[in-house]
């Protein structure tokens, strides 16, 4: 379903992501871990054509995103939902505004339907009553349950997912986790999460990937990863401070 | 030392070619965005209370305060030449044609044109402007759109206030203060043509057009945090200040 061949980013003189090659099948969750600052925010938003790479081709479903019209991009990113890292709502419209901001947007409802998705999907993520709240009255965790909200709210095909778990509690990271493994199950939704959460990983992953000095070293379901013989794989795995990336970013 | 000198020049036009270029593109998007439905109508007025209601009373006050240190500044110059009762029309042409748009420009520059880049540029950091694109919404659309329209109309708007706000003051001053008949000042006020006033609201309205663009296009490009945002702020202030400036000459001679 994604195809990513031979990707390279620059950003100033920083090679971010170097001759990158991934496939994501249809319905399946990949994860990708990795370090801080390692790429692979920059890796999604690629999919997501927020960014463009230097060199190399993206395509969904067979289709370049980088040759099409923004129209057509538009029209993919439809069926795609993301959850950003930072969170990201809108800092000028309510809880409520955010949630049902693609939906006013794209599709013809009304009024009533929108405030019983919104609440439909606030629930999903187990929040409730808090429609008319501004996102700075929110907590980082409650912001991060929004954003996902907001992500799902138009029952997206494929969901990008940007360090979903960090900034909320235990209990909400494993909720979390349960709501991803729901949709996936329930929806045949492909997902692409990256974190440094290995055992999110662990949980909701199909297949694996570590993104180290921009390419994916290794793949494998999670059972491959956790026995893997690549030092570098397993120094992340074990979060050890000694090995072959101590010092690299 | 001397090929040093030439290549940070050289760098420094490449970046300023590059900036110029990339403004140009903004503003052709949002051209085309402008005319692109569905129109963001909420989005649109919301803006429009925003840079053009608030931004009343800081017109009123500096329009008035114009025109009357116009008057002060010229009586003295005027009573040795014997010619005080042309003040009317100094204050008239100067308020319609150069003053009432500059510096209403200048201060929705500092008043609304940092604020538009705050904003943004906090949008971008905090990857909100990313999520508008990944929601499918054209950032230009929903963000710059609205700002160039309610900058482009409100600005002549404003001057008119300003304009007029700055003949009254200057009539105070003048016939109140310093004596000169309210006739003659009134009726030298008859000097200043209609074309006048139109061409000041159209640099008026070029000048709208200058701030919403420079403001959008460098909340767009920041990055940073926060020292990133108040970077980009000061640097839109400053260039939409000059570009008022630079371009006002170029419209004067064009338009008068």
């Amino acid at each position: 379903m994604i195809k990513i061949r031979k990707v390279t980013k620059f950003f100033d003189k920083k090679k971010v992501l170097d001759n990158l090659n991934l496939n994501i099948a249809h319905g399946e969750t990949f994860v990708i871990i990795g370090r801080s600052g390692c790429g692979k925010s920059v890796l999604l938003k690629h999919i997501m054509g927020i960014l463009k790479p230097d060199s190399g081709e993206i395509s969904i479903d067979g289709r370049n995103i980088g040759k099409i019209s923004e129209k057509d991009l538009n029209g993919i990113r439809l069926r795609f939902g993301m959850l950003f890292q930072s969170a990201a709502l809108f800092d000028s419209l309510t809880v409520g505004e955010n949630v049902a901001f693609g939906l006013a947007k794209h599709k013809k409802i009304s009024e009533e339907e929108l405030r019983r998705v919104v609440k439909e999907k606030l629930s999903l993520v187990g929040l409730e009553s808090i429609e008319d709240l501004m996102p700075s009255e929110l907590s980082g965790g409650m912001k991060k349950r929004v954003a996902l909200a907001r992500a799902i709210a138009m029952n997206p095909e494929v969901i990008l997912y940007d360090e979903p778990t960090t900034g909320v509690d235990p209990i909400m990271a494993d909720a979390i986790n349960n709501l991803i493994l729901d949709l996936h199950s329930k929806l045949s939704v492909t997902a692409v999460a990256v974190t440094h959460d290995i055992s999110s990983a662990y949980k909701i992953a199909d297949r694996i990937g570590m993104l180290y000095q921009g390419r994916i070293i290794e793949i494998g379901t999670p059972k491959e990863i956790e026995k893997t013989n690549n030092p570098v794989v397993h120094q992340f795995i074990n979060g050890s401070a000694y090995g072959p990336i101590a010092g690299h970013t | 030392m001397f090929a040093h000198f030439l290549y940070f020049l050289g760098r420094y036009c490449f970046k300023a070619v590059n900036h110029a270029g990339r403004l140009f593109m903004l503003f052709f998007d949002t051209l085309y965005w402008m005319v692109t439905p569905p129109y963001e109508r909420k989005n649109i007025s919301d803006q429009m209370v925003k840079i053009g209601i608030k931004s009343l009373p800081v017109v009123l006050i500096t329009g008035a305060f114009t025109g009357m240190v116009l008057v002060v500044q010229t009586y003295y110059q005027f009573r040795r030449l014997s010619v005080e009762s042309g003040i009317g029309a100094v204050v008239g042409f100067s308020m319609t044609r150069e003053l009432g748009p500059v510096l209403t420009a200048l201060i929705l520059a500092g008043r609304v044109g940092a604020a538009i880049t705050a904003e943004l540029g906090t949008m971008k950091v905090t990857e909100q402007i990313d999520a508008l694109e990944s929601l499918a919404v054209s950032p230009i659309k929903y963000l710059v759109v609205p700002r160039f329209i309610a900058c482009m109309t409100l600005l002549p708007i404003l001057t008119v206030f300003s304009d007029f706000m700055g003949i009254i003051g200057g009539y105070f001053v003048g016939v109140k203060m310093m004596g000169v008949h309210g006739a003659f000042f009134l009726n030298n006020l008859k000097f200043v043509n209609p074309s006048d006033i139109i061409n000041g609201l159209i640099k008026a309205s070029v000048f709208g057009m200058i701030i919403a663009i420079v403001s959008c296009y460098r909340g767009f490009i920041t990055t940073g945090g926060a020292e990133g945002v108040g970077r980009s702020t000061t640097i839109s202030v400053v260039a939409s200040c000059m570009l008022i400036l630079v371009s006002d000459f170029f419209l004067s001679v064009a338009l008068f």
